[in-house]
């Protein structure tokens, strides 16, 4: 669709432009996956807000992670969340089996070693969302096969 | 213990359906991310401007195959069809907007394109201390790198812009050259 074409351009522009300034300092790399990262925090809140703007109060966490997985997914990539599980103690796990920042890479094993990159802006996204709906949260992500990806979001008590 | 949500069991019908002025929104908000990240990293200004334009540069050469590949539109004809086409189509299709085509030099070498409202400055303001930022630089570089693809070599600056006071945004194009098709030596 045309009208994602400029955000993923613009995507990868962002990861290369981080990237080449990590390659300068190899102890830096860590703090570069958090300038991505809170990038995607920023934008995270300021869709949420104007995403949220005529919906009624959530119920509940899971209300709010539900949210997450259809509304605000659907909002960002097109699709919702293909799985969502949780141990009922504050640890979701979202499974999207064609992650739309991986599903142009690759489909397998091939560049694997690059797929990190590729989420911790989607992270960042998932937790400034979350944070402005009033729940604090460390999410992170893991790939096995590309396109596929799991997003494990750890809910901080306050 | 763990367990499969509900996610999906009154399944079909989503809420809403995002439109495409959300997706724009997600295009807006990660782009002054980016700017607001570049303004932290570098000291000046001007260094900015370069790091956009070099991104904006690109994003172009890439963006131009997927333009050609959805527009089917062919090779143009003189510098006119190309600023029409940029116009109409290329600002249609990935920013939703129609910036109108004025002040032709009378060589026809120089055009302006004026953007009535430029999406990616929605939530902006400029704080007083970036007065030389060209915030929009993005867009002058994926111009110039995606007519480069297309063999022209197009000068394209900002020389208005809303964030900074003017009344209107526009962004002057000048036609420098045709690029010859570097073909291999002795290769006819």
């Amino acid at each position: 669709m045309a009208d994602e074409a400029p955000f993923q351009f613009l995507h990868n522009e962002v990861i290369q432009y981080i990237s080449k300034s990590a390659e300068k300092g190899e102890t830096e790399n860590g703090r570069n996956i958090t300038k991505l990262e809170n990038m995607g925090f920023r934008v995270g809140q300021g869709l949420i807000e104007r995403l949220t703007k005529d919906t009624s109060r959530f119920k509940d966490e899971l209300d709010i992670m539900k949210f997450i997985c259809k509304d605000f997914w659907t909002c960002v990539f097109k699709k919702q969340i293909d799985n969502l599980r949780t141990n009922h103690q504050g640890i979701y796990v979202l499974q999207d089996n064609k992650f739309r920042l991986l599903s142009q890479l690759s489909a397998g094993k091939q560049h694997l070693e690059h797929a990190p990159k590729y989420l911790s802006f989607t992270c960042g996204l998932v937790r400034g969302a979350l944070s402005n709906l009033g729940v604090k949260s460390i999410v992170t992500a893991e790939v096995s096969v590309m396109p596929a990806c799991k997003f494990q979001v750890m809910i901080q008590k306050m | 213990m763990w367990s499969t949500a509900c996610l999906f069991h009154h399944d079909g019908m989503i809420a809403f359906q995002p439109t495409s002025m959300r997706n724009s929104e997600l295009f807006t908000l990660t782009y002054g991310a980016l700017v607001t990240q570049l303004c932290k990293d570098y000291e000046n200004d001007e260094e900015v401007n370069k790091q956009l334009d070099k991104m904006g540069y690109n994003i172009g050469v890439r963006l131009i195959e997927d333009f050609l590949a959805r527009s089917s539109i062919g090779r143009c004809q003189d510098f006119r069809e190309t600023a029409d086409v940029i116009a109409k189509v290329a600002f249609k299709m990935y920013l939703g907007i129609t910036p109108s085509v004025t002040n032709w030099s009378p060589a026809g070498d120089e055009f302006s394109l004026i953007l009535e409202n430029n999406p990616l400055v929605d939530f902006v303001e400029l704080p007083d201390n970036h007065s030389t930022l060209i915030y929009s630089n993005l867009l002058c570089g994926v111009l110039r790198g995606a007519l480069e693809m297309v063999q022209m070599a197009v000068d394209v600056r900002f020389v208005q812009d809303t964030l900074r006071g003017d009344n209107v945004t526009e962004i002057r194009m000048k036609f420098i050259k045709r690029i010859e098709e570097n073909l291999p030596a002795g290769d006819e």
